[in-house]
């Protein structure tokens, strides 16, 4: 499956769910700042990588997915459930990104421009979150036609 | 001041990288973006104006346990949601403990 981009679900979103992540954001933001000032750097680190929108983005596609199939005279809430698993398994990949933007920060921050710091350490957040779902998915596809092929 | 701006600024940063995530598809590509460096983003220059770069840089080593535990939290919520008939909101909101527990652990036995 290709990488694909639906404008119409920006249209689709109620703007309460980002008002709702707007405040878990800048709340997650928030916390890091009082805990590093409280506790000092290494405790307020940890929550850089905090899951700060998670939960609500999970909760927002199960619900979606669900009125979806509703609209659609599907009562079940299975593919709800799936949407949001599939979501978390993005999230996992995407976590091997996270920890190679902390990786980069922490080795390069103090020796070069923060600006070309947070640029690189991006960089190697975005490349690595691809490089992990492009390999998973080729993975996925495989396991896919094996067991359709053992199936025969 | 500092605590409004930052604020302002994670919320916004959080709410782009959400939209992305929103016209994003499949669902698993989508994901990518939940675990997306958005908070650091937002917090880490003004951090550095703050306090300095040596600073944000102890949080840039402490924020790579955090991104393991979010790794291992993602997992299990994954896992939990494909295996039971839980809904989103409980098992991501329960599994908070996970990536806290993990989080404190690694900071107690490597970072302290």
């Amino acid at each position: 499956m290709t990488v694909s981009t639906d404008l119409s679900a920006l249209k689709r979103a109620n703007w309460s769910e980002y008002v709702v992540r707007f405040l878990f954001g800048g709340a997650a933001s928030l916390l890091a700042m009082i805990l590093a000032k409280r506790f000092g750097p290494a405790v307020g680190g940890l929550f850089l990588a905090f899951p700060a929108i998670f939960p609500a983005s999970a909760t927002l596609i199960e619900k979606h997915e669900t009125r979806k199939k509703r609209a659609a005279g599907i009562l079940s809430t299975v593919r709800g459930r799936q949407a949001a698993a599939l979501d978390a398994a993005g999230a996992v990949l995407g976590s091997i990104g996270l920890a190679g933007f902390a990786l980069i920060i922490w080795r390069m921050l103090s020796e070069y421009g923060t600006g070309f710091a947070l640029f690189i350490a991006t960089l190697t957040w975005l490349a690595l979150a691809m490089a992990s779902w492009t390999v998973w998915k080729k993975n996925a596809w495989i396991k896919v036609k094996s067991k359709r092929a053992s199936e025969r | 001041m500092q605590y409004l701006s930052r604020f302002l600024i994670g919320g916004s940063v959080v709410c782009l990288f959400a939209a992305l995530a929103d016209v994003l598809k499949p669902k698993s590509f989508a994901g990518l973006f939940s675990a997306a460096p958005s908070v650091a983003l937002a917090t880490l220059p003004l951090t550095v104006l703050a306090d300095g770069k040596t600073y944000a840089a102890i949080e840039g080593r402490s924020m790579l346990a955090g991104s393991v535990a979010f790794l291992a939290y993602s997992a299990l919520c994954s896992r939990l949601l494909l295996r039971y008939k839980f809904h989103a909101a409980p098992v991501t909101v329960a599994a908070l403990l996970i990536w806290l527990s993990i989080s404190l652990g690694a900071w107690a036995m490597f970072l302290r």
